[in-house]
Order: C-alpha cells, then structure tokens, then sequence
C-alpha cells in the first residue's frame, strides 16, 4: 500500500551544487527502484540555505531539501538506511504525512458543515454573505482576544 | 525570540490568581487590570494541521530558553498542545528551532 512521506534532509553548507544534485539523484534512484513516485522537490525558499538553531559540527548554515515521496513503507526504510550511513548530510527526517492530511481534511468539512447547519437552523443561507453584520464582528472580537496589545511587553 | 501569537501572562502571583476565575472571561479586578480569557490559538484560528515546517507559527510558542511554552500560560487546548509539542520536537531535529539556547 503506498503511503505519502515527506523527506527533508541537511547538507552541509559548503556542499557544492554537484552535490546536491547528486543527493537528490540517489534518493531518485531508489524510489525508481522500489516503485514510489516523487511529488515535489523543493529547495528554493523557504528551505535551500538556512541558519541551523544550533551548531551542528561546527556548522552555523545548512542546505535544506525537502521531497514529497510516495511509495511503501520499505523504500523509506531504504532511503533512511542510507541517509543514515552516508557522510555530507547533516539532518534527515522522514514524516508520514498523508493520515495528519486527511485529519485535517475531516475536521475542515466537519466544521463548514456545522456551521452551515447552524446557520439553517437560525434561518440563514448556508453560506455567510458578503459583507453579513453580526457574525463577521462576532470573529473579528474572537481574534482580538488573541492580541492583548496591552499585555505584551512593548 | 519573540512571543508571537500566545498570550503572554503577567508575572508572578497575578496571572495565577487571575487564572482560576478566567472563565468568565474579560474581568476587572479589584487592583485594576485586566485579565482576558485565554483562547486556544489553534482552535480560534482554525489550525486543524499544526506542521513542524511553519517556523514562524511554532517559534511563538518557544520563548527564548527554547523550552516549549505551558498550556497555562499560553492558553493552548489539550489536544492542540499534543500536536504542538510533536510538531516542535520534529522542527528541532531539523535544527529549525533550538533545544536548548542560553
């Protein structure tokens, strides 16, 4: 059964782009291998470049990547073998992502269909209308509890 | 590191004092301030996937010591603070938030 994953790994900072490239060729070729696609590849912001929160082997920089992967459970085993004994690579972690997705996804419509079945029931289109009174107020005052500016340190 | 979204409690005895009547939300008290209720950030800003990839959403709530901020002070729901803490841990590992800083 395929399964989304997210890979995100850490090059050191002084890695020239061949590096890179070929870091990103290995973890092709072993998704080739083992029948997963790639989805995505991004290394341009906000990941590539970016200060570490701490130190890690004297390096202040790292080179981030991130790989939107779908395949089986055993070529993410595969890939983390590797990252985990190949030199050059500061970080790795493999996330599988697309459960907390499909979470989430539930509890958006969960929460559209209530709010549309209150606003029914209250004798409302299901929809909230452009420029509708009470209700937009009502959310604005639910953010501004957020932002106590007279509680924040100036 | 600033305090971005989270509420931030005022120090000592005030904001425990304040806490155990924060039901009722907005309240003047008799030394003359006010004490908001605190709101779950996630819950009111309909976060429903907290992501360890959103530096800027976590770091609000890992004040300067790196440590993870208290659901007391914060205001943060149970079962949001779960997803938080995991989404922290996570972005660490990464080096995208600190563990420790001094």
């Amino acid at each position: 059964m395929n399964r989304t994953y997210e890979l995100i790994y850490v090059l050191k900072p002084d890695a020239p782009e061949s590096e890179v490239a070929d870091m990103h060729k290995q973890v092709a070729e072993i998704v080739e291998r083992l029948g997963g696609t790639i989805d995505k590849t991004e290394n341009g912001m906000p990941w590539g470049r970016r200060k570490l929160a701490y130190e890690i082997g004297h390096h202040k920089e790292g080179f981030y990547v991130l790989e939107v992967i779908t395949g089986s459970g055993e070529l993410m085993k595969e890939i983390d073998r590797r990252f985990k004994v190949s030199e050059g690579l500061l970080r790795h972690l493999i996330v599988r992502v697309d459960e907390s997705t499909i979470k989430a996804e539930r509890m958006r419509s969960k929460r559209t269909e209530e709010s549309r079945r209150r606003r029914v029931a209250r004798g409302l289109p299901p929809d909230r209308q452009p420029g509708e009174g009470p209700q937009g107020e009502n959310e604005d005052d639910s953010g501004d509890l957020m932002f106590d500016g007279a509680d924040m340190e100036a | 590191m600033a305090f971005g979204g989270p509420k931030k409690s005022g120090p000592g005895g005030r904001g425990k004092a304040a806490d155990k009547d924060g039901k009722d939300g907005a309240k003047r008290r008799g030394g003359g301030f006010f004490r908001r209720r605190k709101v779950c950030k996630f819950c009111a800003d309909k976060i429903d996937d907290i992501n360890y990839k959103d530096v800027k959403l976590l770091s609000g709530f890992v004040p300067e010591r790196g440590k993870v901020l208290p659901r007391r002070i914060s205001g943060t729901c149970a079962k949001h603070q779960r997803g938080l803490r995991v989404a922290i841990v996570r972005a660490r590992q990464l080096a995208l938030l600190p563990y420790a800083a001094d």
